[in-house]
């Protein structure tokens, strides 16, 4: 398969993070469902408040990025496009609500991508070819999410809120460029939803090696053949991280060292963010790289597939005053079991 | 269901978009097209940074319908650098955290739904800023 | 134009009518506004009235209640204006008495409430302030004046249990009101104690909504004396406006619509501050008699608030305000509250009051209040016996 490679060059010009600020302690749950007796997948996990959804999330992602992009406007943004799985409407787009708070209306393509946990980075990778092509020279891309799990099932202890916005533009003046990126697809059940339902279902154990480590690796490994570099040639990687334990176990697999993935790997402070998990940990890893520094980026979504990108970092950051992703990760309240439930309306009020 | 009611004003509540008057400068939220200082008309948008202080607040513990899965919430009057009192609810705050000067930033937020198969209404609300300034 | 007096004024008990709705209440109180002023006729029924639509599924009640009172025919409407209504009614009524369209107007207002409950009527009031720019972002009307009084407290350095005098002597003065809706005297232990509403304001800082009905009939000074041998002349009724919003106010701690009605009103009797020998306050709220004090010129700005810690307030002092209960104790069905407080006032210029009577009570003024200020209506009635 060929490397996916813009005609233009193509570069992050801002980027935003965003995460609620309240946290769920994974020995909560534990405690209530299993008597203490949970081997628990992560720390704790990000909780949105009772006015927090994916639109408002990615408003405040998006206004992050535009912030950092130094100045372009709004009405600039050729794309609005939001990927997630808990869009706030099943049918009303949560894209033009993004665009609107921005100002980037009327003349913009919103729309909203769905593809389990790689929503995010499909639409990433669709606005390297938007402004690659020259149809704009802006667009905009978030990975967002506010995810579900059953109450008492695996996903509640990961299940979190928050993800990041790109601002992708000319690689020009841009903070970090795209080197080139690949895609890698199957029809594999190991994730999903049905439209009525509110809790989604998984494979138990399928999710892992046919699901997870067959797609990251497989996208992963043809994105370095591609491109002829070696895991040594990345200063960092990020992977979606459904759990503390998966991203490292792949990173292991494909050759990378600890210390690569590390400061890209946030599911132990805030969960599991779905469509923003691989997404956020690339903005904490933009916020402290320097120029020169490549970064791998593999996501993953259910059902299922990963995208790959190679990335290289151009300059250093300036953020303009705008939250770091160790602003938003620092910013936590631990809440207990009982408010919890309150956030996620499992309380019937009227 | 008021759809249209709350459509026309999105670009208020969303991006806290107000107007300039072209005669006296001053700025004005909400946009009413007469500037109540000079009385002139006054039509140009203005956009407002967001930013602002605490002038006064309150605890909500009974609340109107609509709100009531959101109770206790602070609801305040903010001063905006630019110079207009607005009228909206704190978040991501802890009541007791709150005092008169405090300074707080607009964020868009989910400020009510239309039951669970209605209109989701966003708009603006004010939280203490995240960032330390850098 | 006509010298205008109040020759009848009738009122029902302030509470929870369970078994009476908003017809009746509003027929008992015009009912009895009639007989007091011997008249078996009148040209216009002006009902003051916030929430009928809302909390009893009723407007148009100006027909309902002039055909219930078996007035069929007659002149009626409703107005409506916040909690003001009461008191704008008199001004339509006045209005038309002294342009001699009319000769014997009934002026009434009239709310009933408890038909609904909890949130459903805590929405209902939030009407009176701005639905798009208050409302929409979840205040209520408790925590708009929360708001006021926080900010008045802030710059005026002034605590919470600062505000304790208006509620003790609203709730002193209610004993011996037979209309009232509360009869228990309250202590200041009792203010600091009481449970938080809307910080910082409690319970014991509020008026308690209810069911009620309130009258004046309204006529020539000339023939005033052929129907009573108290006329109450009204020496000004006057409403001034403001907005809805304290957000859009120029100062939010200060009542411009109530300077401003106040002083058309001194200035249409030809009298000051210092001429009163009491006040009505709008006392929805203790911060509300603060700025309604210093709005109408009994007290300098911050300074409403020293005045009742003085004791200023009470039979006796300086400004006697809510000399009957005010909204604190009397009760405070909303649209109805400015009637209440006008025929409060005539039966103090009357000498009627019983036990509640004030020495000397010959010139009174009211200060009716819609929202949190955006319509006042000020009243100054005075004894012509």
């Amino acid at each position: 398969m060929a490397l996916m490679k813009p005609v233009r060059p193509v570069g992050i010009v801002g980027y935003g993070a965003y995460v609620p600020r309240y946290r769920l302690a994974s020995n909560e749950i534990g405690d209530l469902w299993t008597d203490g007796n949970a081997i628990t997948p992560v720390k704790q996990k990000s909780v949105p408040g009772l006015d927090e959804d994916v639109a408002t999330m990615s408003i405040e992602a998006a206004r992050n990025a535009m912030h950092r992009s130094s100045g372009v406007a709004a009405d600039k943004l050729g794309t609005v496009w939001v990927g997630s799985e808990s869009h706030p409407y099943a049918v009303k787009p949560t894209s033009t609500i993004v665009a609107e708070a921005l100002g980037a209306t009327p003349h913009t393509l919103a729309a909203d991508w769905q593809f389990a946990c790689k929503a995010g980075t499909e639409a990433l990778q669709a606005a390297i070819g938007f402004v690659g092509s020259g149809m704009s020279e802006y667009a905009l891309a978030i990975g967002m999410d506010a995810a579900q799990g059953r109450p008492g099932d695996a996903l509640e202890y990961t299940a979190g809120a928050g993800g990041a916005a790109y601002l992708v533009g000319p690689a020009e003046g841009a903070i970090a460029e795209f080197e080139g990126s690949v895609s890698y697809v199957t029809d594999t059940p190991d994730f999903w939803r049905r439209q009525n339902e509110r809790f989604p279902e998984h494979g138990g154990r399928f999710t892992g090696e046919p699901a997870y480590f067959h797609h990251i690796t497989s996208a992963a490994r043809e994105l370095l053949e591609q491109t002829h570099l070696q895991p040594a040639d990345f200063t960092y990687v990020v992977f979606h991280q459904p759990n503390a334990k998966f991203p490292l176990k792949v990173g292991e697999d494909l050759g990378f060292r600890r210390s690569q993935i590390e400061p890209g790997l946030l599911v132990n402070e805030i969960g599991n963010t779905y469509a923003g998990s691989s997404m956020i940990g690339l903005t904490a890893v933009l916020d402290i790289a320097a120029p020169g520094d490549r970064i791998l980026l593999v996501s993953f979504g259910s059902g299922a597939g990963s995208d790959a990108f190679a990335i290289r970092m151009k300059k250093t950051v300036d953020h303009h005053g705008t939250p770091t992703t160790s602003d938003y990760v620092k910013r936590s309240v631990m809440i207990n079991y009982a408010t919890y439930s309150r956030f996620k309306e499992n309380y019937k009020l009227n | 269901m008021e759809v249209a009611r709350f459509w026309r004003t999105t670009g208020q509540r969303y991006q806290l978009t107000g107007e300039i008057c072209p005669n006296c400068g001053n700025k004005i939220f909400p946009p009413r097209d007469v500037c109540p200082t000079c009385e002139h008309e006054a039509k140009t948008a203005y956009t407002f940074s967001g930013k602002g202080e605490v002038y006064s607040y309150s605890t909500i513990h009974a609340a109107p319908e609509g709100f009531e899965k959101y109770v206790p919430y602070t609801v305040a009057l903010v001063r905006l650098q630019e110079g207009p009192l607005i009228t909206a609810q704190l978040t991501d705050v802890d009541t007791h955290e709150v005092k008169v000067g405090m300074p707080v930033e607009m964020v868009t937020r989910v400020l009510r739904e239309d039951g669970e198969r209605g209109m989701l209404v966003y708009g603006y609300k004010f939280r203490p800023a995240v960032a330390s300034p850098r | 134009m006509r010298d205008v007096s109040i020759i009848g004024i009738g009122q029902v008990e302030v509470g929870e009518h369970w078994d009476k709705s908003l017809r009746e209440l509003g027929y008992y109180a015009l009912n009895a506004a009639m007989r007091d002023a011997c008249i078996q006729h009148i040209d216009s029924l002006y009902v003051g009235n916030m929430l009928s639509g809302e909390l009893t599924g009723q407007e148009h009640i100006g027909s309902i209640i002039a055909d219930f009172a078996g007035l069929r025919g007659v002149e009626a409407v409703k107005i409506e204006a916040a909690c003001g209504s009461g008191a704008a009614a008199l001004r339509m009524g006045y209005i038309a008495v002294a342009g001699g369209m009319s000769d014997f107007v009934a002026c009434m207002g009239v709310e009933k409430m408890t038909d609904r409950q909890g949130n459903t009527v805590t929405s209902a009031l939030a009407m009176a302030a701005d639905g798009d720019y208050e409302a929409l972002h979840g205040l209520s009307f408790v925590s708009i004046n929360a708001l006021l009084m926080r900010r008045y407290m802030h710059e005026h350095g002034y605590t919470k249990d600062d505000f304790a005098p208006f509620a003790i002597n609203a709730h002193a003065n209610a004993v011996n009101n037979p209309y009232a809706m509360f009869h228990n005297p309250i202590t200041r232990k009792q203010f600091t104690e009481s449970k938080m509403i809307a910080d910082p304001v409690s319970l014991l800082d509020s008026s308690p909504i209810a069911d009620g009905a309130a009258c004046v009939i309204l006529a020539p000074t000339a023939i005033a004396r052929e129907f009573t041998e108290k006329p109450v002349r009204v020496r000004a009724s006057a409403i001034a406006t403001d907005s809805v919003a304290v957000h859009d106010r120029r100062d939010p701690l200060f009542l411009e619509g109530g300077a401003i009605s106040a002083q058309k009103a001194y200035s249409a009797a030809g009298v000051g501050p210092a001429d009163m020998d009491l006040f009505e306050v709008h006392d929805a709220f203790t911060i509300m008699s603060a700025l309604s004090l210093e709005a109408a010129g009994f007290a300098s700005r911050g300074k409403g608030v020293a005045l009742a810690q003085e004791g200023q307030i009470m039979p006796g002092g300086r400004i006697p305000i809510t000399t009957m209960g005010g909204l604190k104790a009397r009760g405070h069905p909303v649209g109805a509250t400015g009637m209440y407080q006008l025929v409060e006032l005539a039966t103090q210029l009357r000498g009627e009051a019983g036990k509640s009577q004030l020495a000397n009570a010959r010139l009174g003024m009211a200060q009716n209040i819609g929202g949190s200020g955006a319509t006042v209506v000020t009243t100054i009635l005075e004894s012509s016996f």
